[in-house]
């Protein structure tokens, strides 16, 4: 369209637009208004007697009402002049992917590169670590929830009987981390299976509310079973892990890491090492999972996604099927567990309380369910973006919360909405978000 | 050509009070399309759902003769009747949308894939077995996707093909499942007249590949140009079985169809 046709079509249009816009900004203030009347006008405070007194300030209210009429105001204007959003498309996702091949060595590479590049100190590692483990469990939740398509909202018990099994195994029995490492796992599994066997009939909302309580089974039990656990004390002395057998200690003897490569000791070679170690377990992760999604497993996980009695009727077994799936996101998150352990060299139950599960499963969500580069932006956004805030004090939450609205509203499906098949004859093309289910359990 | 496929002796499902299929008894024979057809709610969607493992009868046996020794489907939990030798398809279309055709394909297959991939280590590693395996389910599917037309839309997602193409969709996906009895539930549901001919064209041609078919349908144009033998329901009783045209000038068919006389 040319510019003069439009500019000439424009004023006769305006008041059409103009009207309802009003109106519409005016509803806002007056849903505002009826919020923030009891949230923000009315205000206890203590008086000079120990008293309470109601303290009134109809001036923060006008503020804040104006401000949403405003904002609206403005929301509708923008809309007006770039006009209505687009539905995500399969061409558009298309493109998102194309730049998402780029994305993913980009990430990668500085990923591997991290310690190496100048400037990186012992927070930023830290902060590495951090992002890493919850990319890790990212990818392991999304096993459950983004392929096989079973909401998961206990998925931290796993991560914590990973944990405490890594801390007992190694204070009591003295194991080394690199037995515990594979039992913590395979204890995990055994804990996702037999939660899994009695429960995994359920259907949608039923399962969520039932692995919720198992999640807090899992805490209150560790919290109570003071004589095994240490209750609210947690396992302190949790051995450090070693270089495959060379400890990192300060002493420079030939026994220890910095000893035996002759290097000058440092607190930052085990920071590093742990680093490392936490990497190379997620990049396990996800190979694991890449691979199995393009096989008969992940194929029929993702079938039972996307419909369940279709695949009865296929011969596939829906019990084992589902428990595989559980099985496996629930190792994952056991072997990050016991990582867990051993970089803090202290559990409480405390680390592993319902707000860790809901993190996870955000990151799942926001990331977009199923794919596996979508959950690791989404994990460096979310935890990454949660430290950077930090100064904020009391309003990083509000942050936090803004960040999360604004994901939903600008792409419902997660940043990656779209999915890959496994298999083409031809090339393969991305299937837009809106043709895949999100699975209801 | 007279050995039976399916055999089902005295078939009961009550749901509570409701008798939904009363002491049904037929046979299918090897060979054959055998269509059951009756007015709305005589039963055949439920039994129907018998035979395919979603409802066990109340009472009654349903065999199926694949090889010699006959199969009590009756007894097999649901999943384990579609590697007995029974698929099926929707009434209202069960593909996996956001999965391609081809996808749709080797889910079907998952059985005999699963079996080739050695707990699945093997496959995870990308040993040969598990690759030959693959690459046999994808000729499989592939030659299906030829028999139905759908071999230019194999890597488009289930969910963005047409109504039609998705009905024939479903049949090549139960198809992959090597049945030696193939239930069509409405099949010809929603397509237009040439449509229709195609898919009786394609139905011919499975059951002279050697697979058996037994189909709940309402286009009459259809059941009676392909079946060779007909069941009749009406409020859960079998009142005729018989080849087409027998069927077609039975008194009391016409009457259950134009609701002539409520007997009883």
């Amino acid at each position: 369209m040319s510019g003069g046709a439009a500019a000439a079509v424009a004023p006769a249009q305006r008041p059409a637009v103009a009207v309802p816009a009003l109106k519409d900004a005016l509803l806002t203030a007056l849903v505002a208004f009826g919020l923030f009347v009891p949230i923000v006008g009315l205000r206890t405070d203590v008086g000079a007697n120990g008293g309470l007194v109601l303290r009134q300030r109809w001036g923060d209210v006008a503020v804040l009402v104006g401000l949403a009429f405003a904002g609206r105001l403005l929301m509708l204007a923008w809309r007006a002049v770039r006009g209505d959003a687009k539905p995500a498309t399969a061409a558009r996702t298309a493109l998102l992917r194309k730049a998402g091949t780029f994305v993913a060595p980009v990430l990668l590479a500085l990923a591997v590169l991290l310690p190496f590049i100048p400037g990186t100190g012992r927070y930023e590692l830290d902060l590495g670590i951090l992002v890493l483990t919850y990319v890790m469990l990212g990818w392991g939740l999304n096993i459950v929830v983004g392929l096989a398509g079973l909401l998961d909202l206990g998925y931290v018990a796993f991560y914590a009987v990973g944990a405490y099994a890594y801390a007992l195994l190694a204070t009591i029995f003295g194991l080394s981390f690199w037995i515990c490492l594979p039992l913590a796992g395979i204890l995990a599994a055994f804990w996702g299976v037999l939660l899994g066997f009695p429960v995994l009939r359920l259907r949608g909302d039923y399962l969520a509310i039932v692995t919720l309580a198992f999640g807090e089974i899992i805490r209150v039990v560790l919290l109570n079973w003071v004589s095994l656990t240490g209750g609210p004390n947690g396992v302190t002395g949790i051995p450090r892990p070693t270089f495959f057998g060379l400890p990192f200690s300060m002493s420079g003897e030939p026994g220890t890491f910095a000893g035996f490569f002759g290097i000058e000791p440092s607190p930052v070679h085990r920071v590093i090492f742990l680093y490392y170690l936490i990497l190379a377990l997620a990049l396990l992760t996800n190979w694991v999972s890449i691979r199995l999604r393009r096989q008969p497993l992940g194929r029929a996980w993702e079938a039972l996604r996307e419909d369940e009695i279709a695949c009865r009727a296929l011969g596939i077994n829906i019990t084992t099927t589902k428990l595989t799936a559980f099985a496996l996101g629930a190792m994952f998150a056991g072997i990050a567990g016991s990582f867990f352990a051993t970089r803090q060299g202290f559990i409480s139950p405390e680390s592993f309380t319902f707000i860790e599960s809901a993190i996870i499963l955000a990151i799942v969500v926001l990331g977009g369910m199923g794919s596996q580069i979508g959950i690791a932006i989404a994990a460096l956004v979310m935890i990454g973006g949660f430290e950077v805030f930090r100064d904020l004090d009391e309003y990083r939450m509000l942050v936090f919360g803004g960040a999360m609205v604004l994901i939903m509203v600008a792409r419902p499906r997660g940043l990656v909405g779209s999915r890959t098949p496994t298999v083409a004859l031809g090339t393969r093309r991305a299937i837009g978000a809106e043709h895949v289910a999100e699975g209801r359990g | 050509m007279a050995e039976p496929i399916l055999e089902a002796a005295t078939l009961t499902m009550r749901f509570g009070g409701l008798t939904a299929v009363d002491a049904v008894s037929f046979t299918a024979m090897r060979g054959d399309i055998t269509a059951i057809i009756g007015p709305n709610g005589a039963g055949k969607t439920t039994m129907f759902n018998c035979i395919t493992g979603f409802y066990r009868p109340t009472e009654g046996t349903l065999r199926l003769f694949r090889d010699s020794a006959p199969v009590e489907l009756q007894r097999l939990p649901g999943h384990r009747i579609a590697r007995a030798g029974v698929a099926r398809t929707f009434q209202n279309i069960r593909l996996f949308p956001g999965m391609t055709a081809l996808e749709n394909l080797l889910v079907a297959q998952h059985t005999t894939l699963m079996a080739a991939t050695g707990f699945g280590i093997g496959a995870l590693l990308g040993a040969p077995g598990y690759r030959r395996a693959e690459r046999a389910a994808i000729a499989k599917a592939v030659h299906w996707l030829e028999a139905t037309g759908l071999i230019d839309r194999a890597d488009d997602p289930a969910g963005a093909l047409p109504y039609g193409q998705q009905r024939r969709l479903e049949i090549a996906r139960a198809m992959c499942t090597d049945p030696v009895l193939l239930c069509l539930d409405e099949p010809a549901a929603g397509l237009n007249p040439r449509e229709s001919e195609e898919l009786s064209g394609l139905l011919r041609r499975i059951r002279d590949g050697g697979c058996s078919l037994l189909l709940i349908e309402h286009d009459m144009g259809v059941v009676m140009g392909i079946s060779d033998r007909v069941v009749v329901l009406d409020h859960g009783k079998k009142i005729a079985d018989g080849p087409p045209a027998e069927v077609r000038a039975d008194a009391r068919v016409i009457a259950a169809y134009l609701g002539e006389g409520d007997e009883e």
